[in-house]
């Protein structure tokens, strides 16, 4: 049986746009998060230093316990959407790391910055939104493009609470055949689409890089 | 669903079912380990590969490592999972599909996916060295052996450990994927336990466990980071540098 027929590559590109589709949605709200998060780890000192160790610890406990939990807790706690519980998972995990990528930027921002900063009149929030975070953003694009990855590959988790996303949906195609040539076909697209995606952020990643190096 | 979270008799069930959690905790740490040993002996190796002159060496290095640090995890094991017997059969003419274990799987899975980490970490590390140290190292009269262990590997572990360390925590973290395939692991019973119950204490005690494991790893990273952080200063190496100079009387 021939498995590449219209309506199984359509089914299966469509659960290639939704992976996509988490992804994106995943990465917006992780960076957001992930901003203020850094920006209380990193500001909140004397009376609120109370909020730095809350942040802390919600790092510490994310970064030590794997993605797939989140995944499986969130689901077994939140009532949604497929795509709202993914994105959700995927949010409060992945924040998490953002939020230790953006505090590396803050910190290799030089101090006169803030100081020039300050002494032009600016207070917080304008020096952070206007002088600080632009410069930020631009230092850590590279280890932003490389977390996005990530993203991208651990949205096939999600295959594991049954949300139809790229890797699920080609299982279940593979549950129509027992042909093993075809069953690799299936897995040889499926990778090919992963890496040819993956390759792709990570090209225009060092192709950045290199500009910034040459500039 | 958060409810019944400080309902005591949950805990108390929850607490009779530990011994299937550390069952999976210490089928998660054989994992952790044998996968760490997969990738350390293939990622050093492909990361020697990738420095060497040889231009089919350096290629296989790179396709290597492109290839899995560019598809996600949970589609290899899947694809071991579900591909995996039928073409070893075909491969080694087997009568039957070639049955692999949970470990064997598992193990393989985040051991070939972190080799490829692991072999960048690796490279990096060789190239950060300028050839010059170990020109320099000869020419002040050290053997080759001395000029690996007092000039070149200090210098190479100071860049390489940080990252191996993290990616030590990563495999811990990634060897969750057995529970897509019913591997038996910490995540697995955990979840297993989730949905015969119905409780969210199983969860929980995973995330102690996972914890357990990961954060002695974590801070263990930062500690790496700050010390590689540090100026090397000199030091007095018996037999090699002169005898350090009597302290002066103030």
């Amino acid at each position: 049986m021939e498995i590449f027929t219209p309506a199984n590559v359509s089914f299966i590109m469509a659960g290639f746009l939704k992976t996509i589709e988490i992804s994106i949605l995943a990465i917006i709200f992780s960076v957001i998060l992930g901003t203020v998060l850094a920006l209380v780890k990193q500001y909140c000192v004397g009376k609120l230093s109370p909020f730095k160790w809350l942040v802390s610890a919600y790092i510490e406990l994310f970064r030590c316990t794997p993605n797939l939990l989140w995944i499986l807790f969130i689901y077994f706690t939140v009532k949604g959407s497929d795509i709202f519980i993914s994105v959700l998972a995927f949010t409060i995990f992945t924040s998490a790391v953002m939020a230790e990528i953006i505090r590396g930027g803050l910190n290799s921002i030089p101090k006169s910055q803030f100081e020039a900063a300050k002494s032009q009149g600016f207070g917080f929030f304008a020096s952070m939104r206007l002088i600080i975070l632009p410069q930020t953003f631009k230092t850590i694009i590279p280890a932003l493009f490389s977390q996005c990855t990530t993203v991208i590959k651990d949205s096939s988790y999600l295959a594991g609470i049954n949300v139809m996303e790229f890797m699920f949906s080609a299982k279940v195609v593979m549950g129509y055949t027992s042909d093993l040539s075809q069953v690799l076909l299936l897995y040889g697209f499926v990778f090919l689409l992963y890496f040819v995606l993956n390759f792709g952020i990570s090209l225009i990643v060092r192709a950045y890089q290199r500009r910034v190096v040459a500039a | 669903m958060l409810d019944g979270l400080l309902d005591a008799k949950r805990w108390e069930i929850t607490m009779a079912e530990m011994p299937a959690l550390w069952e999976g905790f210490a089928f998660t740490l054989q994992v952790v380990v044998a996968g760490l040993l997969i990738s350390l002996v293939l990622g050093t190796i492909l990361g020697v590969f990738s420095t060497t002159r040889s231009r089919v060496l350096r290629l296989i290095s790179r396709i290597y490592v492109e290839f899995f640090q560019n598809t996600p995890l949970p589609v290899q094991v899947f694809f071991y999972y579900m591909a995996g017997p039928r073409v070893l059969q075909m491969i080694t003419g087997a009568e039957s599909p070639v049955r692999l274990s949970a470990f064997a799987i598992g193990a393989l899975g985040v051991g070939l996916y972190h080799a490829a980490y692991i072999s960048e970490v690796i490279r990096t590390g060789i190239e950060s060295v300028p050839r010059g140290q170990m020109e320099a190292a000869l020419s002040q009269g050290f053997t080759r052996v001395q000029s690996y262990i007092y000039i070149i590997l200090p210098q190479t572990f100071k860049v390489i450990l940080p990252p191996l360390c993290n990616q030590a925590l990563n495999l811990v973290k990634n060897t969750s994927v057995l529970a897509l395939i019913a591997g038996g692991d910490l995540m697995y019973n955990a979840d297993n336990f989730v949905s015969t119950y119905g409780y969210l204490q199983g969860y929980i005690m995973a995330c102690v466990l996972y914890f357990i494991i990961c954060f002695p790893l974590a801070i263990l990273v930062q500690w790496l980071e700050r010390r590689s952080k540090r100026r090397p200063r000199a030091k007095n190496i018996p037999g090699i540098t002169p005898a350090p100079e009597p302290a002066k009387e103030a």
